[in-house]
């Protein structure tokens, strides 16, 4: 400790070590934000093409042929490409904006931070799950860029699909990148989320218990301990993919005739890639959804300067969460011919999930009740993020019951569920991180207005997006077709699409001034001042500018939760982890 | 650097401020990635039991299939995987002692149990690479009907008949492999009355002349086993013996590698400097851990 204090101060770093090659967490965090907002601007920005194609599809775009080339002869979109923006949006959004870019960047900003930790426990290894990220992220968009067109076998990358070269175009290259980039992702994923873990239980400073962690980093936590389990079930199923890619065996094959010949695999069964796959696909959405859970708690509870409400079973919730994540991969395969007795198994454990996610949303809302509402931008998104859990949520009952599930399985109303649940409650989450620990990143303040332009074009244009295609879903339209006009019975619904896009479109380019925003603001913002919410965590009592080893002295002591807002018999509404409990004082919490 | 909390020896165990259990983060991240590897393994061994199930009937019994010991004739089953399995556990027990060597600081012992254990792990690749040679190889031999399973010639009782002693009547030369031709086998099998097919499952149901004559009519040999097809049955049990044991094998490489590294740092007195033999220990743990594997490897392929 003692050497490592005056290594610092003495040592100049260079600018590699200190921006690149930094073993800093602080600066770690911010190179997953900005790599996970670039990925965010190509994902989001494909979206808004493909949403161009369904609202209109012969319609010719000629800014289409301008972006996708060969693919888009006269500005009409070719259907295999359709089919590869959908895939690589998914990925993109799923595993490289919404896992590494949301969970990377606020883990290493707050876990040393909030524990009173001088940094990661080791800055190498954290160095290294960064870079892996950086040349997964590479491996991707290098894949856009092939001769045959990236990976078209949609984000779950089902085989046969994905298993044979020769299927469709993005069968070939695209897809081995595809591979390729995520099991670097793998990598870099398993570093980090050790790193968080050993961080959480050893480094944690003195008098800062399990009982006393902020919610955000018990969400960072078992977000770190779900990547660790589910993961490598991930890489398995992977790694059999890849031999039956290339090496000719037949995990996941039989019985396939292409281009009139009959292969030679025989025996094995592409429902076995399906278990494997959704036993990390279901932990992967929380993986992508704690960590944004976690910063709601923290911005509104601050923001309400009131106390979370129930913070144990907030932390209860959290555990139980992460525990049933593992015993519900079966209803994402309803339809595969599983035995309805083991549909119901699936069902029942899937529908219990709705009361940790219950007990998490109304104690959101009884934290807000009779609050003093300071409606901040991240307060809005955190609040945002309350609505659309609750909202998103509720179609998930439908869509864990086997029975019910049946009827609108891989259409449109899967589409809305798991956007609205999954996809706008992580990045509204991300974006009120980023509103709430902008001052701590960068030392400066956002612009507060251009922050309500943001959230309130945000908000309403991803609920004009998203609900929508419940409707959609539930007159039958399938997910991942690239047109629908050759069906006389969906023609009606050509409006609600051509709306939806709008919407998406708008909703889109409104993502423009958040970057203003964000980039404007980190380098020419107004000063901010050390603890500018008023806020108790411990991130708060470190000096503006960053020094390696986040305290100049002591690390602080701590006597307290997190959570004494307006606490009474106290002169202000706030009240740090590192203040002492007062003589007569009856400490709060746990 | 910045990775050690300030010890508070008087704050209970999570209260913070120090190591809970005393464990460092380093042993403490070792655990973690261990738990992460378990579940890459389990993912694999619970395909492998799916399809196990699914073709009971032609998934091949481990001791037909693991019959050859060096310089020994005649059938010797799984004797030689029960050697190789013993060397590991024993290169494990070895590692115990290396680590308790580096507890009390004795290099020397450090040196010697490190590299008994270095000399077990290369002893366990080579027996790895010898046992793939001979199930590459294959020495029975056997057919393939036109649904893709493979038949077994056996006598009457289900008792396995080689290609060798269908065709030129002797048992065959091990690690020597003759080809022959589907012709070949289908004229010696029309003359030999006392030899028919039988499943290589562990049912051995064997089939009555007649329709054994009929099915080879469209029958093809098969000989030795890669990832197209197994002359012991299933094809499913080559691609995931070859996948399985070829990652477990990849893991003990890579544990021999990691030994040797922390081999060359003890002789250079690295850990002496240091003032503690911890990195052993770390290693050591992902060595037992690949020893575990192995054992349930073992126990899925060749046992049950």
């Amino acid at each position: 400790m003692a050497t490592h204090e005056a290594h610092d101060h003495h040592h100049e770093q260079s600018f590699v070590e200190k921006y690149v090659f930094s073993q800093d967490h602080k600066m770690i965090a911010k190179q997953f934000l900005i790599t996970g907002m670039i990925m965010g601007i190509i994902g989001v920005g494909m979206s808004m093409l493909f949403r161009l194609q369904l609202a209109w599809p012969d319609h010719s775009f000629p800014i289409l042929e301008t972006l996708l080339g060969k693919w888009a002869p006269d500005g009409v979109m070719d259907p295999n490409i359709y089919l590869a923006l959908v895939t690589i949006h998914g990925t993109i959004m799923v595993f490289f904006v919404l896992t590494a870019g949301l969970s990377g960047t606020f883990s290493n900003l707050l876990i040393p931070l909030q524990i009173g930790a001088r940094d990661m426990a080791s800055g190498f290894i954290n160095m290294l799950s960064y870079w892996f990220f950086f040349g997964s992220s590479i491996v991707m968009v290098i894949s856009l860029f092939v001769e045959s067109g990236p990976a078209s076998a949609g984000w779950t990358v089902y085989p046969p699909l994905s298993a044979l070269p020769q299927a469709i175009p993005g069968s070939g290259l695209g897809m081995t990148l595809w591979l390729v980039s995520m099991s670097l992702f793998i990598v870099s994923s398993l570093l980090g989320a050790l790193n968080y873990i050993v961080t959480v239980l050893n480094l944690r400073t003195k008098g800062m218990s399990m009982t006393r962690l902020p919610l955000t980093i018990w969400a960072f936590f078992v977000t770190a301990i779900l990547g660790v389990l589910s993961f490598p079930v991930l890489f398995s199923a992977a790694l059999l993919l890849i031999f039956d890619r290339s090496m000719g065996t037949s995990f996941y094959l039989s019985d396939i005739m292409v281009a009139g010949e009959l292969l030679s695999n025989q025996g094995g069964s592409p429902v076995l890639y399906q278990h494997l796959f959704w036993f990390l696909g279901h932990p992967e959405v929380y993986i992508i959804l704690l960590p944004a859970l976690g910063i709601t708690s923290e911005v509104i509870s601050t923001n309400a300067r009131k106390p979370i409400f129930g913070y144990r079973a907030m932390v209860g919730s959290i555990l139980a969460i992460a525990f049933l994540s593992f015993i519900v991969w079966g209803h994402h395969m309803f339809v595969t011919g599983m035995n309805p007795f083991l549909g119901s198994v699936f069902t029942f454990t899937t529908l219990l999930i709705a009361i940790p996610s219950a007990v998490k949303a109304f104690n959101y809302i009884t934290t807000l009740w009779k609050g003093n509402l300071r409606l901040t931008p991240a307060m809005l998104f955190s609040i945002g993020l309350v609505s659309t859990f609750i909202t998103g949520g509720l179609t998930g009952l439908i869509l864990g019951d086997s029975a019910l599930d049946i009827n609108v399985h891989d259409t449109y109303f899967v589409v809305a569920h798991f956007h609205i649940v999954m996809g706008l409650s992580a990045i509204f989450g991300m974006f009120a991180g980023v509103y709430h620990w902008f001052p701590k990143m960068f030392g400066r303040r956002m612009i507060k207005s251009l922050g309500y332009v943001h959230f309130w074009v945000t908000f309403v244009t991803a609920y004009g997006v998203f609900f929508p295609m419940h409707f959609l879903g539930m007159a039958g339209l399938p997910r991942r077709y690239y047109t629908n006009t050759s069906f006389p019975m969906f023609d009606d619904l050509a409006d609600i699409n051509v709306m939806v896009s709008i919407f998406a479109i708008v909703g889109g380019i409104a993502q423009l001034v958040f970057i203003f925003n964000f980039f404007y603001s980190a380098t020419r913002g107004k000063r901010a001042s050390m603890n500018p919410w008023k806020s108790n965590t411990l991130e708060w009592t470190t000096p503006v500018e960053h020094i390696h080893g986040n305290w100049p002295g002591e690390i602080p002591e701590v006597h307290r939760w997190a959570y004494d807002y307006s606490k009474p018999g106290m002169e202000d509404d706030f009240v740090p982890q590192t203040v002492p409990i007062r003589e007569n004082e009856v400490e709060t919490g746990h | 650097m910045a990775n050690e909390a300030t010890l508070h020896k008087d704050t209970p165990l999570w209260g913070g401020g120090r190591q809970p259990l005393g464990v460092s983060y380093g042993k403490q991240m070792m655990w973690f990635f261990l738990l992460s590897d378990a579940l890459s393994f389990s993912g694999f061994l619970t395909a492998m039991g799916l399809y196990r199930f699914k073709y009971e009937e032609t998934w091949p019994v481990a001791e037909n299939v693991f019959t050859h010991f060096p310089f020994i004739h005649g059938d010797a089953p799984l004797l030689f995987v029960a050697l190789m399995t013993f060397i590991l556990i024993l290169s494990s027990v070895t590692m115990v002692m290396a680590v308790n060597a580096g507890h009390h600081m004795n290099r020397k012992g450090v040196i010697l149990w490190l590299g008994l254990t270095i000399v077990g792990g290369f002893f366990f690749l080579g027996s790895q690479a010898w046992e793939w040679y001979h199930f590459i190889t294959g020495d029975k031999g056997a057919v393939k009907m036109e649904d893709s399973t493979v038949l077994y010639f056996s006598d009457m009782e289900g008792k396995i008949v080689t290609l060798h002693e269908l065709v030129d009547g002797t048992p065959g030369v091990h690690g020597e492999h003759y080809y022959f031709t589907t012709e070949q086998v289908r004229e010696a099998f029309a003359a030999n009355e006392s030899v028919t097919l039988r499943n290589p499952g562990k049912t051995k149901e064997t089939y009555s002349r007649k329709e054994a004559l009929s099915m080879m009519s469209t029958a093809e040999v098969v000989q030795g086993a890669n990832m197209h097809e197994n002359e012991y049955g299933n094809v499913l049990f080559a691609d995931f013996f070859f996948f399985v044991t070829g990652f477990h094998g990849t893991h003990v490489f890579s544990g021999v590698i990691l030994n040797i590294i922390i081999f060359i740092n003890v002789i250079m007195g690295t850990y002496d400097k240091r003032g503690h033999y911890e990195m052993i220990e770390k290693v050591g743990l992902y060595w037992h851990f690949v020893d575990l594997v192995w054992v349930f490897v073992f126990t899925f392929f060749y046992l049950v």
